[in-house]
């Protein structure tokens, strides 16, 4: 199964296997890596589940919709270039190995 | 059992005061007791993806099981609690047992209104607020095609456009003259009533249910007053909750639309606060005492209860909103709108893409988006700060509005 890292503010890295389909919000929650929190349930309201990803996968990823736009200008922590929410990312074959950095703060 | 915080009800008010609670550094003992045997769920996905199937039954648990032990909170799943024993500073379960508290929350939520007419006991009228319930819904709908909808507001609508999808024909009667009229404009009404209709569903206003006509025991029709009669295998029945007062007001704490607390979300007994569905507040936003169903409602209530517990008291302000997937249609909603005396409209409704915003005389009260989610964000930030938005300027798409300070 393809596996995420996930970078804790703490600087700890968790790795989890992802099943494809599966978004890293989800995959996060249920692994419970602390930091991501998905209150609106993965619907792009909240916030949230706010993580920065390793560069050389950014073109990998699927692109930015409006509604991720919009909830990507009202992070808690600053918006950077590699800012996604992580419930708007499935994971697939091709994202193995993929590493996020959470942000210090969610809310 | 112990001390420590007692919080009643596991949806996601009461999931999050505990949740947030050791976020905060808590460290005495917590206890979540519910009267579902499920682990806590969220319920938006319970009239959509979860009955859909989009949506599995691990993506709608907040948290696996693990998260209460790792966070050690003593999760009491299928247990009700009877009765506040203020003076002793316990509650008593319904299992015999009892337990202590420090500081009790109560996120006892709301029960559905039962519908109040003949036949509404025929098997095949159903209602939607549990898991169980959405779980039972699907399996019904999956053996029927015709259904009819009581109630055309959030839920009902909801219900619809997924029993839509799922290949049914499907009736929504609807008492008042428009679709969701206690919450949005009549523009966004017939928007949805227009929308619903493309769709197929057919929707009836001004529907004054008489009697649900039964055959066998089983529902047949659905018949108004006026005599129409709808056919239906299914009804399902979404005309709105009542809160959960009973265990607080018979300990003697006030109640009246709700469990009444002040605006640090307390009761008359400061060691007891109420949250979420069932609590009954001062608003700013609304400028009066209001209780509202929402997940950002039960989430931000939770939150604050759970920093004062821990130590760090403050009243509770937040900005409500809410949203609604309907089809392939989002409406977002941000600030409150009743009361509200003029409406601009930002955008195009032919497009399918707009948002109303509502004024109070000079003042922006609220804003609804409709597949404009960046309306929606800059709506929140613009009403939590108070910034003034002219109607000169909501109306105006060359003026860029994350611009106003």
């Amino acid at each position: 199964m393809p596996t995420v890292n996930y970078i804790l503010p703490t600087g700890e890295t968790r790795t989890v296997d992802v099943a494809p389909g599966t978004t890293l919000m989800t995959a996060a929650v249920k692994h419970g890596v602390e930091g991501i929190i998905g209150e609106c349930g993965g619907v792009c309201m909240c916030a949230t589940c706010h993580v920065y990803v390793n560069e050389e996968f950014l073109d990998k990823l699927p692109p930015i919709k409006d509604t991720e736009e919009a909830v990507l200008e009202v992070t808690n922590a600053e918006r950077l270039p590699n800012s996604r929410l992580s419930c708007q990312i499935k994971m697939t074959a091709e994202l193995d190995g993929l590493t996020v950095q959470i942000p210090t703060s969610q809310r | 059992m112990a001390d420590g915080c007692v919080v009643v009800g596991t949806g996601q008010a009461g999931f999050e005061v505990a949740a947030s609670l050791r976020e905060a550094g808590y460290e005495e003992p917590i206890a979540l007791v519910g009267e579902e045997p499920h682990l806590p769920y969220q319920r938006p996905p319970l009239s959509k993806g979860f009955v859909l199937d989009t949506q599995g039954m691990d993506e709608v648990e907040l948290r696996p099981d693990a998260f209460y032990r790792d966070h050690r909170i003593d999760l009491v799943p299928g247990e009700r609690v009877t009765a506040i024993d203020r003076a002793a500073r316990r509650v008593r379960l319904a299992s015999g047992g009892e337990l202590a508290f420090q500081s009790l929350v109560l996120a006892v939520g709301a029960h559905n209104r039962g519908l109040p007419v003949d036949g509404a006991e025929l098997d095949g009228v159903v209602y939607l607020r549990t898991l169980d319930e959405s779980i039972a819904l699907k399996q019904r709908l999956a053996a029927s095609a015709q259904v009819v909808v009581i109630g055309g507001g959030f839920i009902g609508l909801e219900v619809a456009a997924s029993a839509c999808v799922l290949g049914k024909a499907v009736t929504v009667l609807e008492a008042q003259p428009r679709l969701m009229p206690r919450v949005v404009a009549p523009r966004i009404s017939e928007f949805y009533r227009e929308l619903h209709a493309a769709k197929g569903v057919t929707i009836v206003c001004e529907a004054a249910v008489a009697e649900i006509e039964g055959y066998g025991g089983r529902v047949r029709a659905v018949r108004l007053s006026g005599g129409a009669s709808y056919p239906a295998d299914l009804v399902v029945v979404g005309i709105g909750v009542a809160p959960n007062v009973e265990v607080a007001q018979t300990a003697g704490l006030p109640v009246s639309n709700g469990i009444a607390v002040d605006e640090h979300l307390q009761t008359a007994d400061p060691a007891i606060y109420a949250v979420g569905d069932c609590a009954e507040h001062p608003n700013a936003f609304a400028g009066r005492r209001v209780r509202l169903e929402s997940v950002q409602n039960a989430a931000d209530q939770a939150r604050c209860v759970a920093a004062s517990i821990a130590g760090r008291r403050a009243p509770y302000t937040a900005l409500p909103w809410f949203w609604t997937d309907q089809f392939d249609v989002r409406l977002q909603m941000a600030g409150l709108s009743q009361g509200y005396d003029s409406i601009v409209t930002r955008g195009n409704p032919g497009t399918r893409k707009f948002s109303v915003f509502y004024f109070r005389g000079p003042q922006l009260v609220a804003v609804d988006s409709i597949n404009r989610p960046a309306d929606h964000i800059v709506a929140r930030r613009l009403l939590s700060a108070h910034v003034g938005v002219t109607p000169e300027q909501a109306g105006d798409e060359s003026v860029d509005l994350r611009k106003l300070r």
